[in-house]
């Protein structure tokens, strides 16, 4: 069977094209899921794609998290269904609390878009299983608030139950606590980052085919928890 | 209360009152100008109409000074299987085969972006992007090209990052990639700085729409953004005549102001419509608002049209009926749809939470009229609004300072004297604001969005995919040189469109359309208005030789202060084709051991380049030679060798010459390279000369007598010139830097000035 990939469109998502394609790629089925609808269509995880959802005139992600489907989602990812959150869908997650802290302001003020260096710091999550800890991988970066900011207790937290996912190397391009560029919770299925994975899955239009894995890991871990 | 204000001029009150006096100077129409609206109404005009007349016989509008040369652009037009729309649209539709159609377009936005650059710059995205939406397309890029006073003037400080920012910010938010573009300084743009913006659509051939309004009874729906008492200009004239006495603020702000999010939703609003196939006919809103989209899409139909200006959804209650006319708020269109269809017109907005109403219908007669509180204010003929407005021949005579300029031989300038005084220049050149990288400006560009950009900026031109099964695509650059063209307007306009289509085939596409926006001063001076006429006829002849046809742009002229003009400075972006895009050519010498060949001849030319300008503050003498049999020549070259393999990359040669163009792709491919003056030339001449017509490409040593062979066959001069090697550019017997301190040299300059 083919896992089912679900990819939410928001008022104002951007990236949920790439991030079905990439999805394919992986050799999974993507399925489009809209705001405005309570039904996640029976998918066997989630991607909450980038954008500027509802303009991101207020806190980035702050009004989609309110949205019909966020309901559900939420409720879901309690249960453990996979989530992924890239660059605006991983402000939602922090705004819906799935995770924890929150992203600021770039502390250079500008919007940047580049080529971005990664650590995999934890390769045991339902969205890196595919990867092993350590690597080091190069996907793009683009947003104005990508600075993951949350309290030292909380960061430690972090740090001591390895739920830092990935760190920025070669330069900390936002200002991010930690050169935190993404986090998982504490059963592992959900996962948010800023950098873009769906943009780095094609030699021809992406930096490197480094984001690929994130979208196979997670058909490893549906079969994974359905023979468990 | 404004709404019921007892000056209301309706028609019938137009017509009994012949002799009111109105302020038909102060909207800028000219005395002969204003009578001939009487001649054409049999009457004086009312507010709304003096109003919507003004507007649209503006010089922005009208093209009323450019409009008999720009008549070449049609006259000498290449004949071409590609054109599926012409000049005259929203824009222009090229075929690029497989049934795919690509419509693109390049437009300014000058002096909003210079009194208010964050605004100016995102709106003129808006705009762009709009017209390209209107035919049909869906968006898929943008480019900008941009030019500022001088890099370290206190007032660049100010318009450049906000500019930046700008289109940053509404482009990002947008979902479109942008692909490349230019940034150009100097001191002529200070106080008129440039913002071009360029956008390139998709579509399917069955799939093109036009605007225009027929088939009486056809609804007619204004959907978006409400209306606001935004981007009014002239107009505040009438209000204030009007509403004094309310102490209403006369005066609004003229600049607009952006809202991506709402533009993102009638993008998706906008191609669902499309999709099920609801509209008739379909106009942005931009310039002269309503009032233009109105009388143009009337003007285009077979009948006439009937508004209601109480339908519109405002911001501001307190709007007049002219400035709800006039109002150029953003993020507006106007469909003209079946009346069996508008209900699922609307509930297709409704989803995407864009408000939209029925303000009007398709009318059997020949009028386009508009209502107010039930009382007539506007009945026009709509052509003579939209199309028929005044046409003027403007005298113009070559300058008198031409002839000194041309005279002023850069011969004459003092060449360094030894291989420690060559490299102290190349660094100067390579880290002038003009030729050192430009990433941090488009570091603020999102180029990944939509996941198709196969090739953008630093790269020759921006390359995407329109068929992920076919790897069908397009490729586009801008080039425009005013430094050039002030030497020589018909030369330069020639070699921006000769760079351009370069550009275009350096990436291995084959170059098919045309589109350009003309910079220029204000054309009631004989000198700026010869300027215009020399680059429009140059244009046009070089577009009739190389085959490619204009398909539409923008004039903007008055980019001058006091009675300084910009130099000319024609904006030309070529759009090419290519079967697969697998093949494209990169810019990067990457692979050491590959062979470097320059194509094309090299001669002493310095007039109007970068060395002239960097190095002495020099602009004189001519720009260089024109051979467009050459370009043709070198871009079916470039085409072939990308199509069969047989280069890595390629890099064109412009300003800066040819040790710009392998500073460029040695720091992008992170290689070095050892370079060998061929013979008859000097190191000088070969590093900086401006010789148009050549590139520089990477053999990889297998390829190397297939390639030399076809240039030979095809009597291409290629000549050796080094091999990609190293980590330093090293020309023999003259210099050596090492790739770390050129890249200081290259990379440093813009954050420094501007970070």
């Amino acid at each position: 069977m083919t896992t089912r990939v679900g990819v939410v469109t928001f008022p104002g998502s951007l990236d949920e094209r790439d991030a079905q394609r990439a999805v394919k790629l992986a050799g999974a089925e993507p399925v489009a899921l809209w705001h405005g609808d309570k039904s996640l269509r029976q998918v066997d995880a989630v991607i909450l794609p980038g954008g500027f959802s509802y303009g991101d005139y207020l806190r980035c992600g702050a009004i989609a998290r309110f949205s019909p489907v966020m309901e559900t989602i939420i409720e879901e990812a309690r249960a453990g269904l996979p989530v992924l959150g890239i660059c605006n869908g991983f402000q939602m997650l922090c705004e819906s609390h799935l995770l924890p802290g929150a992203l600021t302001r770039n502390d250079h003020l500008h919007f940047i878009c580049r080529d971005q260096r990664l650590r995999v710091e934890n390769a045991d999550t339902a969205w890196t299983r595919d990867y092993a800890e350590g690597d080091e991988i190069t996907v793009p970066l683009k947003n104005g608030e990508g600075g993951y900011v949350a309290d030292e207790r909380t960061l430690d937290e972090l740090e001591a139950e390895g739920r830092v996912v990935f760190r920025y190397l070669g330069g900390n391009p936002n200002g991010s606590r930690r050169d935190i560029a993404g986090v998982t919770n504490a059963a592992g299925n959900v996962v948010g980052l800023m950098p873009h994975p769906e943009h780095a899955v094609e030699a021809l239009t992406g930096p490197t085919t480094d984001g690929l894995a994130f979208f196979t890991s997670v058909t490893t871990s549906v079969l994974r928890k359905l023979v468990a | 209360m404004p709404g019921t204000s007892p000056a209301l001029d309706t028609v019938k009150h137009a017509a009994s009152t012949p002799q009111t006096a109105q302020p038909w100077a102060e909207l800028g129409l000219k005395q002969d100008e204003y009578e001939r609206i009487r001649e054409i109404l049999g009457r004086r005009p009312t507010g709304a109409e003096l109003a919507m007349y003004s507007v649209m016989w503006s010089e922005h509008c009208s093209y009323k000074s450019s409009k008999v040369h720009l008549r070449q652009f049609g006259e000498k037009a290449p004949a071409s299987d590609a054109l599926l729309v012409g000049i005259g649209e929203n824009a222009g539709v090229v075929d690029v085969g497989q049934g795919y159609a690509v419509t693109f377009k390049v437009e300014s936005h000058n002096h909003p972006s210079y009194i208010e650059p964050y605004q100016g710059a995102a709106t003129g995205i808006g705009g762009i992007v709009r017209d390209i939406l209107a035919m049909g397309a869906r968006p898929v890029a943008v480019m900008d090209p941009l030019r500022f006073g001088a890099a370290d003037h206190p007032d660049t400080r100010r318009v450049l990052p906000g500019v930046v920012a700008g289109i940053g910010g509404y482009g990002n938010c947008l979902g479109l990639p942008n692909i490349g573009g230019e940034v150009v300084f100097d001191p002529c743009y200070q106080g008129n700085p440039l913002v071009n913006a360029l956008c390139v659509g998709v579509m399917r051939h069955e799939d093109i729409h036009l605007a225009k309004a027929s088939g009486t009874g056809n609804k007619v729906i204004l959907y978006g953004a409400r209306t606001g008492g935004d981007g009014i200009g002239g107009v505040s004239v009438l209000a204030s005549e009007t509403f004094d006495d309310d102490g209403k603020p006369a005066k609004r702000p003229a600049v607009q102001v952006g809202d991506p999010f709402q533009e993102k939703l009638l993008i998706e609003c906008t191609l669902e419509v499309f999709a099920e196939k609801l509209v008739a006919g379909i106009q942005d809103l931009g310039g002269a608002g309503l009032s233009c989209a109105t009388s143009e899409l009337a003007s285009a139909g077979s009948g006439g049209m009937r508004v209601d200006l109480d339908a519109v959804p405002l911001r501001d209650s307190s709007l007049s009926p002219e400035e709800i006319l006039m109002s150029e708020s953003q993020e507006r269109m106007c469909a003209v749809v079946e009346p069996d269809k508008v209900d699922r017109f609307l509930e297709i907005c409704a989803k995407w939470d864009v408000i939209a109403t029925v303000i009007g219908e398709v009318t059997d007669g020949d009028r386009l009229e508009i209502f107010w509180h039930g009382e007539q204010i506007v009945d026009v003929p709509p052509r003579t609004v939209a199309h028929e407005g005044p046409v003027y021949e403007r005298p113009y005579a070559r300058p008198a300072w031409q002839d000194a300029l041309q005279a002023d031989d850069p011969a004459r300038l003092p060449r360094p004297a030894d291989g420690d005084a060559l490299r102290a220049q190349v660094l100067q050149v390579v880290a002038s604001p003009n030729q050192a990288a430009k990433t941090w400006i488009t570091a603020q560009y999102d180029r990944y969005v939509l996941g198709n950009t196969v090739l953008a900026q630093p790269e020759d031109s921006g390359m995407i995919r329109v068929d992920e099964e076919t790897n069908l695509g397009v490729a586009i650059a801008t080039d425009g040189n005013g430094r050039y063209a002030k030497l020589d307007p018909y030369a330069g306009a020639q070699l921006a469109l000769a760079e351009s289509y370069r550009n275009v085939a350096a990436t291995g596409a084959r170059p098919l359309a045309v589109t350009d926006c003309l910079n220029f001063g204000s054309p009631e001076d004989p000198a700026v208005m010869w300027q215009f006429a020399e680059t429009t006829r140059g244009l046009a002849d070089a577009c009739r030789t190389l085959g490619t046809p204009v398909t539409g742009g923008n004039v903007s002229l008055y980019n001058q202060t006091g009675d300084t003009a910009i130099h000319p400075t024609p904006v030309v972006g070529v759009l090419g084709v290519i079967d697969d895009v697998t093949r494209r050519t990169p810019m990067a010498f990457a692979e050491e051991g590959q062979l470097l060949y320059l194509l094309g001849d090299t001669a002493e030319e310095f007039g109007g380049s970068a060395w002239s300008q960097v190095v002495h503050g020099h602009l004189g003498g001519l720009p260089p030679r024109v051979d467009l049999e050459r370009e043709r020549l070198l871009a079916e070259i470039l085409i072939a060798a990308s199509r069969d393999g047989m280069i890595d990359a390629a890099h064109d040669l412009s300003d800066g010459g040819l040790i710009q163009a392998v500073t460029e792709s040695c720091l992008r491919g992170g290689k070095g390279a050892r370079l060998v003056v061929p013979d008859g030339l000097d190191a000088f001449t070969f590093l900086f000369s401006e010789s148009a017509g050549r590139a520089i490409v990477a053999v990889p040593r297998g390829e190397e007598v297939r390639f030399t062979d076809m240039c030979r066959a095809r009597a291409l001069p290629a000549t050796r010139v080094g091999v990609i090697d190293g980590d330093a550019v090293e020309v023999q017997d003259a210099f050596t830097i090492g790739l770390a301190e050129l890249r200081e040299a290259h990379e440093r300059t813009l954050p420094g000035l501007f970070a």
